[in-house]
Protein backbone atom coordinates (compact mmCIF):
# COMPACT_ATOMS: atom_id res chain seq x y z
CA UNK A 1 0.00 0.00 0.00
CA UNK A 2 1.69 3.04 -1.50
CA UNK A 3 0.82 7.04 -2.60
CA UNK A 4 3.65 8.60 -4.01
CA UNK A 5 3.36 12.41 -5.52
CA UNK A 6 6.28 13.13 -7.73
CA UNK A 7 7.62 15.35 -10.04
CA UNK A 8 9.24 12.23 -12.12
CA UNK A 9 8.13 10.19 -14.85
CA UNK A 10 7.40 6.49 -13.65
CA UNK A 11 7.92 2.81 -15.26
CA UNK A 12 5.01 0.65 -15.17
CA UNK A 13 6.55 -2.26 -15.34
CA UNK A 14 8.82 -1.82 -12.76
CA UNK A 15 6.18 -0.71 -10.73
CA UNK A 16 4.53 -3.57 -11.24
CA UNK A 17 7.08 -5.64 -10.51
CA UNK A 18 8.15 -4.02 -7.22
CA UNK A 19 4.74 -4.32 -6.07
CA UNK A 20 4.04 -7.75 -6.57
CA UNK A 21 7.35 -9.16 -6.00
CA UNK A 22 7.33 -11.72 -2.97
CA UNK A 23 3.46 -11.99 -2.54
CA UNK A 24 2.16 -15.00 -4.06
CA UNK A 25 -1.25 -14.45 -3.00
CA UNK A 26 -1.57 -11.73 -5.36
CA UNK A 27 -4.18 -13.64 -8.43
CA UNK A 28 -4.26 -10.54 -10.04
CA UNK A 29 -3.22 -6.93 -11.17
CA UNK A 30 -5.39 -4.36 -12.64
CA UNK A 31 -3.62 -0.53 -13.75
CA UNK A 32 -4.54 2.70 -15.36
CA UNK A 33 -2.46 5.07 -16.54
CA UNK A 34 -3.83 8.35 -17.52
CA UNK A 35 -2.05 10.31 -20.30
CA UNK A 36 -1.77 13.73 -21.69
CA UNK A 37 -4.35 14.36 -23.96
CA UNK A 38 -3.97 16.56 -26.63
CA UNK A 39 -7.26 17.73 -27.38
CA UNK A 40 -9.93 18.82 -25.44
CA UNK A 41 -12.66 16.75 -26.50
CA UNK A 42 -15.43 17.68 -23.71
CA UNK A 43 -16.63 20.97 -25.69
CA UNK A 44 -18.25 19.65 -28.73
CA UNK A 45 -16.92 21.85 -31.78
CA UNK A 46 -14.21 23.47 -29.51
CA UNK A 47 -11.86 21.56 -30.30
CA UNK A 48 -8.42 23.06 -28.78
CA UNK A 49 -5.01 21.47 -29.24
CA UNK A 50 -3.43 21.28 -25.48
CA UNK A 51 0.39 21.22 -26.26
CA UNK A 52 1.54 20.85 -22.32
CA UNK A 53 -0.16 21.34 -19.20
CA UNK A 54 0.99 22.21 -16.05
CA UNK A 55 -0.63 19.81 -12.94
CA UNK A 56 -0.27 22.16 -9.38
CA UNK A 57 -1.33 20.28 -6.28
CA UNK A 58 -1.27 21.19 -2.18
CA UNK A 59 1.84 19.65 -0.91
CA UNK A 60 0.45 17.71 2.47
CA UNK A 61 -3.08 17.76 1.82
CA UNK A 62 -2.31 15.78 -1.39
CA UNK A 63 -0.78 12.83 0.36
CA UNK A 64 -2.97 12.53 2.64
CA UNK A 65 -5.96 12.71 0.63
CA UNK A 66 -4.57 9.58 -1.76
CA UNK A 67 -3.70 7.63 1.39
CA UNK A 68 -7.69 8.28 2.55
CA UNK A 69 -8.79 7.14 -0.64
CA UNK A 70 -6.38 4.02 -0.62
CA UNK A 71 -7.39 3.25 2.68
CA UNK A 72 -11.28 3.32 1.93
CA UNK A 73 -10.44 1.04 -1.28
CA UNK A 74 -8.92 -1.56 1.18
CA UNK A 75 -11.60 -1.07 3.63
CA UNK A 76 -14.00 -2.43 0.68
CA UNK A 77 -12.48 -5.12 -1.43
CA UNK A 78 -9.69 -7.74 -0.08
CA UNK A 79 -6.80 -6.45 -1.92
CA UNK A 80 -3.16 -7.68 -1.48
CA UNK A 81 -1.49 -4.71 -2.55
CA UNK A 82 -2.25 -1.06 -4.00
CA UNK A 83 0.09 1.73 -5.02
CA UNK A 84 -1.12 5.02 -6.81
CA UNK A 85 1.70 7.78 -7.92
CA UNK A 86 0.37 11.07 -9.11
CA UNK A 87 2.54 13.65 -11.00
CA UNK A 88 2.76 17.07 -10.69
CA UNK A 89 4.93 20.01 -12.64
CA UNK A 90 5.03 20.65 -16.53
CA UNK A 91 3.90 17.43 -19.10
CA UNK A 92 3.90 17.32 -22.49
CA UNK A 93 1.12 15.61 -24.85
CA UNK A 94 1.46 12.25 -24.96
CA UNK A 95 3.18 12.30 -20.91
CA UNK A 96 2.38 9.70 -18.57
CA UNK A 97 0.37 11.69 -15.29
CA UNK A 98 -1.02 8.84 -13.25
CA UNK A 99 -0.38 5.27 -12.53
CA UNK A 100 -2.89 3.23 -10.14
CA UNK A 101 -2.45 -0.28 -9.31
CA UNK A 102 -4.39 -2.82 -7.72
CA UNK A 103 -3.15 -6.49 -6.91
CA UNK A 104 -5.73 -9.07 -5.40
CA UNK A 105 -6.14 -12.69 -4.99
CA UNK A 106 -9.14 -12.18 -7.46
CA UNK A 107 -10.17 -9.94 -10.89
CA UNK A 108 -13.37 -8.88 -9.86
CA UNK A 109 -11.87 -6.75 -6.09
CA UNK A 110 -8.36 -5.88 -8.34
CA UNK A 111 -10.83 -4.56 -11.82
CA UNK A 112 -13.72 -2.75 -9.02
CA UNK A 113 -10.71 -0.90 -6.82
CA UNK A 114 -8.86 0.30 -9.70
CA UNK A 115 -12.08 2.33 -10.90
CA UNK A 116 -12.88 3.39 -7.67
CA UNK A 117 -9.13 4.72 -7.01
CA UNK A 118 -9.17 6.38 -10.42
CA UNK A 119 -12.92 7.71 -9.81
CA UNK A 120 -11.88 9.05 -6.55
CA UNK A 121 -8.50 10.62 -6.67
CA UNK A 122 -10.14 12.97 -9.69
CA UNK A 123 -12.53 14.53 -7.54
CA UNK A 124 -10.73 14.43 -3.69
CA UNK A 125 -7.50 14.50 -4.05
CA UNK A 126 -6.09 18.51 -4.61
CA UNK A 127 -4.50 18.74 -8.12
CA UNK A 128 -5.10 21.09 -10.82
CA UNK A 129 -4.44 21.15 -14.17
CA UNK A 130 -3.50 24.51 -16.46
CA UNK A 131 -3.74 23.71 -20.18
CA UNK A 132 -1.10 25.56 -23.02
CA UNK A 133 -3.30 25.62 -25.79
CA UNK A 134 -2.51 27.84 -28.79
CA UNK A 135 -5.22 30.15 -27.76
CA UNK A 136 -3.09 30.56 -24.22
CA UNK A 137 -3.27 29.14 -21.29
CA UNK A 138 -6.63 27.94 -19.36
CA UNK A 139 -6.98 26.42 -16.04
CA UNK A 140 -9.44 23.28 -16.43
CA UNK A 141 -12.90 23.10 -15.65
CA UNK A 142 -14.00 20.54 -13.07
CA UNK A 143 -15.91 17.74 -15.29
CA UNK A 144 -19.88 16.90 -14.02
CA UNK A 145 -19.26 13.72 -15.39
CA UNK A 146 -15.97 13.34 -13.15
CA UNK A 147 -18.52 13.64 -10.35
CA UNK A 148 -21.21 11.27 -11.54
CA UNK A 149 -18.64 8.50 -11.35
CA UNK A 150 -17.10 9.33 -8.09
CA UNK A 151 -20.50 9.62 -7.21
CA UNK A 152 -21.41 5.86 -7.99
CA UNK A 153 -19.32 4.68 -5.37
CA UNK A 154 -20.85 6.65 -2.74
CA UNK A 155 -24.20 5.32 -3.39
CA UNK A 156 -22.86 1.37 -3.18
CA UNK A 157 -21.14 2.45 -0.20
CA UNK A 158 -24.93 3.15 1.34
CA UNK B 1 -3.54 31.45 10.91
CA UNK B 2 -2.12 30.86 7.22
CA UNK B 3 -4.31 31.36 4.26
CA UNK B 4 -3.43 29.45 1.15
CA UNK B 5 -5.11 29.75 -2.69
CA UNK B 6 -4.33 27.52 -5.43
CA UNK B 7 -4.85 27.43 -9.13
CA UNK B 8 -7.06 30.61 -10.59
CA UNK B 9 -7.44 31.40 -7.00
CA UNK B 10 -4.03 32.39 -6.34
CA UNK B 11 -3.70 34.56 -9.47
CA UNK B 12 -7.18 36.11 -8.77
CA UNK B 13 -5.73 36.92 -5.36
CA UNK B 14 -2.16 38.07 -6.23
CA UNK B 15 -0.47 36.21 -3.70
CA UNK B 16 0.34 32.16 -2.99
CA UNK B 17 -0.40 32.20 0.82
CA UNK B 18 -0.48 35.19 3.72
CA UNK B 19 -0.47 35.16 7.36
CA UNK B 20 -3.55 36.75 8.89
CA UNK B 21 -5.30 37.67 12.15
CA UNK B 22 -9.02 37.57 11.75
CA UNK B 23 -10.62 38.83 14.94
CA UNK B 24 -11.99 37.12 17.44
CA UNK B 25 -15.85 36.83 15.55
CA UNK B 26 -14.73 35.00 12.55
CA UNK B 27 -15.40 31.64 14.06
CA UNK B 28 -16.39 29.37 10.83
CA UNK B 29 -14.42 29.19 7.26
CA UNK B 30 -17.50 30.73 5.52
CA UNK B 31 -16.58 33.94 8.61
CA UNK B 32 -13.12 34.30 7.04
CA UNK B 33 -14.30 34.24 3.49
CA UNK B 34 -16.21 37.18 4.25
CA UNK B 35 -13.46 38.80 6.15
CA UNK B 36 -11.08 38.02 3.63
CA UNK B 37 -12.87 39.66 0.96
CA UNK B 38 -12.41 42.97 2.14
CA UNK B 39 -8.62 42.44 2.14
CA UNK B 40 -8.44 43.36 -1.70
CA UNK B 41 -10.22 43.88 -5.43
CA UNK B 42 -8.27 40.16 -5.56
CA UNK B 43 -9.71 38.57 -2.92
CA UNK B 44 -13.38 40.09 -3.50
CA UNK B 45 -13.33 38.57 -6.69
CA UNK B 46 -11.64 34.77 -5.75
CA UNK B 47 -14.01 34.54 -2.74
CA UNK B 48 -16.79 36.23 -4.20
CA UNK B 49 -20.15 34.64 -3.79
CA UNK B 50 -21.06 32.32 -6.48
CA UNK B 51 -17.78 31.52 -7.52
CA UNK B 52 -16.71 27.64 -7.69
CA UNK B 53 -14.57 27.12 -4.81
CA UNK B 54 -14.13 24.58 -1.88
CA UNK B 55 -11.36 24.51 1.55
CA UNK B 56 -9.80 22.73 3.66
CA UNK B 57 -8.42 23.26 7.41
CA UNK B 58 -5.04 21.90 8.31
CA UNK B 59 -5.35 19.56 4.88
CA UNK B 60 -8.53 18.31 5.17
CA UNK B 61 -11.86 19.12 3.28
CA UNK B 62 -13.98 21.48 5.03
CA UNK B 63 -17.73 23.06 5.03
CA UNK B 64 -18.01 26.46 5.05
CA UNK B 65 -19.77 25.55 8.50
CA UNK B 66 -16.48 24.55 9.72
CA UNK B 67 -15.36 25.98 12.83
CA UNK B 68 -11.80 27.48 12.63
CA UNK B 69 -11.12 27.18 15.95
CA UNK B 70 -7.06 25.35 16.47
CA UNK B 71 -6.76 25.95 12.53
CA UNK B 72 -3.28 27.15 11.72
CA UNK B 73 -3.53 26.50 8.14
CA UNK B 74 -6.52 27.46 5.72
CA UNK B 75 -6.72 26.60 2.11
CA UNK B 76 -9.53 28.08 -0.65
CA UNK B 77 -9.33 26.16 -4.18
CA UNK B 78 -11.45 25.67 -7.43
CA UNK B 79 -12.44 22.02 -7.67
CA UNK B 80 -9.56 19.79 -8.25
CA UNK B 81 -9.29 18.39 -12.16
CA UNK B 82 -6.24 15.69 -11.39
CA UNK B 83 -5.91 12.26 -12.39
Amino acid sequence: MAVRVQEADFDVGAEIEALTSGNKRIGGVALFVGLVRDKHIREGLHRERIDALTLEHYPGMTEKALEEIEAEACRRWPLEATLIVHRYGRLAAGDRIVLVIVGSSHREAAFEACEFLVDWLKTKAPFWKLEETPAGEKWVDAHEGDDEAAARWEKKAS
Amino acid sequence: MKVKYFAWMKRTVGVAEEQVEPPSEVRTVGDLVVWLRTRSNGHAEALAEGAAFGAAVDHRTAPFDAPLAGAREVAFFPPFTGG
